[in-house]
């Protein structure tokens, strides 16, 4: 049973009192989530019993933080059913991985060739690939996205072409929550031959990912939007082209063997792991895989669909709230159930974009942060997705499977207030100031 | 335990929204067009997103006029607003102090210079709240680089 009074308990920082007598309500998930006592416990008690480098000693501590080190790649593999066919490389986070990959796939492109993202890409998938570009002189098309905030996949047929070498999709987005069709998605690139790249920085902390059966190359996410701690990330991909692509960065651990005129490369996974890694974080990572599995990550999905819901519904009652979130969209278009044509499964859950025309959305996050409650106000890390919105910035409440719906009555309750703050009428008249 | 990091008096919401922050967030000087654009620039906030455009209309090294344009926080609107209206009148050199004085005050130094303070008087409550320092900035480091022929910033 899912007991979140109980897992609570796990997260010492939910007691925090942010101001006096304002204990914190965190919404600010998506950025990073918060740790539970393990893993915090995992680092203290790596550095006070087995601290040592890994991969290269005979002792005694060498080979428990080697193989505890190691053990965490499994545990990666089985989290998001990836197969034998694929390595798990830890890298420092989504963004290094997306860029490894960028880098590494990138070599063999020629001028002419293209990239396919989307326009609900963070960042993280959007730079590389502009570097990429500036080097290479290749294309880069955006899927465009509809009404609904979904990909537009008719659009997305006629952009792939024999052209296109690389497809990278986020699988769910940061923003309007849509979760992509990475088997649609695949199963188009593949008609070309295209290389496929999932971001998967804001599914995997929230629902079940089937790697083996997406269809995609690679796929890409953060430990510490899960549990884990900060400077973890994770690339896993097909060992097949990983051997073919050239190594990321040079020094220890990713050899085999250096002489004074050349190397040569370690195998993958080592190949682009170089220098001494993140030891006492991978293996804090590692258990907080064990603990998202031990509640379910099914669990986990229920639930925030239930909080996510029960928020929408109270977010109704501010008329002048313009909400862009793709379950809200789709179930206004009249097909709101969660197995409507376009939006996938799970999509729209777990976080909640919000404007109001009239109050700035960091006037909205300095209030509601005067009563304890932490949201995101900006253009999280998607300006171009913003652009398209015609905003320049946004709100932002994401949860995570310890927030309750106590939590989202008291978001609620100062969000109210944060909107009645300014008298212009933020909650009331503006209807009447703005044309629908 | 407590650290230092943990700064537990809350400061007051009021302290931040003076009254008349409000009032300039509600009906900003400044909108007007201008005859003639002299000097401008555009500031870039890059952590939320927003912008500001700032043009200046000078005569014999006096500013005519200020037009400023983009959306922006309340901070940064009554900021920019409160610039508008300060500085219509006043020659370059003058501007330039206010910019120190407007400075000093958000970065909690000393003032070097004495300056009519008018309604900037209620920018020094924004200090209690260090992320939104940026905001009350962001017109006038614009202003900074109008002045400075530069056409673009990004502050950080
Ligand atoms: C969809 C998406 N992709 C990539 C990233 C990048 O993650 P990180 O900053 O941990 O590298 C984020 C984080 O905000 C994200 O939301």
């Amino acid at each position: 049973m899912f007991d979140v009074k109980k897992i609570r308990k796990d997260f010492k920082i939910l007691n925090r009192e942010i101001w006096d007598d304002k204990l914190l309500v965190y919404l600010d998930n998506a950025a990073t989530t918060q740790k539970p006592n393990c893993v915090i416990d995992s680092i203290v008690n790596y550095y006070e019993n087995y601290n040592a480098n890994i991969h290269r000693g005979v002792h005694k501590l060498a080979e428990e933080a080697t193989v505890a080190y190691e053990n965490v790649r499994e545990k990666v593999s089985r989290f998001i059913n990836a197969s034998d066919e694929d390595a798990v490389i830890f890298t420092r986070n989504a963004t290094e991985s997306m860029n490894l990959l960028a880098f590494c796939l990138g070599e063999s492109l020629k001028e002419g060739d293209e990239v396919i993202i989307s326009e609900m890409e963070h960042h993280a998938n959007i730079i590389p690939w502009y570097l990429l570009r500036d080097r290479k002189k290749i294309t880069i098309k955006f899927i465009p996205i509809t009404e609904k905030y979904e990909l537009d996949y008719e659009a997305l047929e006629k952009l792939i072409t024999k052209k296109t070498k690389i497809v990278s999709i986020t699988q769910k987005s940061n923003v309007l929550g849509t979760v992509n069709d990475i088997k649609k998605i695949s199963k188009l690139a593949k008609t070309v031959n295209a290389i496929v790249i999932v971001d998967a920085a804001q599914s995997a902390p929230h629902m079940k990912i089937d790697f083996s059966n997406l269809g995609a190359d690679f796929i890409a996410f953060s430990s510490h939007k899960m549990c884990g701690p900060t400077g973890i990330g994770v690339l896993v991909g097909k060992k097949e082209l990983l051997e073919k692509m050239p190594p990321y960065m040079g020094g220890g651990e990713m050899i085999r063997k250096v002489t004074f005129e050349d190397f040569t490369c370690n195998d993958v996974p080592w190949k682009f792991e170089a220098g001494t890694p993140n030891i006492a974080d991978v293996i804090a990572f590692g258990v907080a895989l064990d603990y998202l599995e031990n509640i379910g990550i099914e669990n986990i999905y229920e639930y925030e669909k239930e909080l996510t819901l029960y928020a929408l519904d109270k977010m109704k009652q501010f008329e002048f709230l313009k909400i862009y979130n793709s379950r809200a969209a789709s179930c206004e278009q009249g097909s709101g159930n969660s197995s409507s044509q376009d939006a996938g499964r799970g999509s729209g859950i777990g976080l909640i974009t919000f404007s109001n025309p009239v109050v700035h959305p960091h006037d909205i996050a300095t209030i509601v942060d005067q009563y304890g409650v932490a949201i995101r106000a900006g253009h999280h890390c998607a300006q171009p997705l913003m652009k398209k919105l015609g905003v320049s910035s946004t709100c932002r409440a994401s949860f995570y499977f310890y927030n309750t719906k106590e939590e989202i009555d008291i978001f609620i309750n100062v969000l109210k207030k944060a909107l009645e703050y300014f008298e212009i009428g933020a909650c009331k008249t503006l209807k009447t100031v703005l044309p629908k | 335990m407590t650290t230092a990091i943990m700064d537990r008096s809350t400061p007051q919401l009021d302290e931040l929204y003076k009254e008349i922050i409000l009032e300039h967030y509600r009906h900003p000087c400044g909108r007007e067009p201008l005859e003639r654009v002299d000097l401008e620039a555009e500031g870039l906030n890059p952590l939320c997103g927003d912008e500001v455009k700032l043009g200046l209309q000078i005569k014999n090294n006096v500013i005519e006029k200020v037009h400023l344009e983009g959306h922006g926080c309340s901070i940064s609107t009554a900021s920019g607003s409160i610039l508008a209206d300060i500085l219509k009148g006043k020659t370059l050199d003058e501007a330039k102090k206010y910019l120190t004085y407007v400075k000093e005050t958000m970065h909690n130094k000393p003032h070097s210079i004495d300056v009519e303070e008018g309604d900037l008087e209620v920018l020094e409550g924004v200090k209690r709240f260090p992320v939104r320092i940026k905001c009350a900035l962001l017109p006038w480091t614009t202003l900074e680089e109008a002045m400075a022929g530069h056409k673009h910033v990004e502050i950080s």
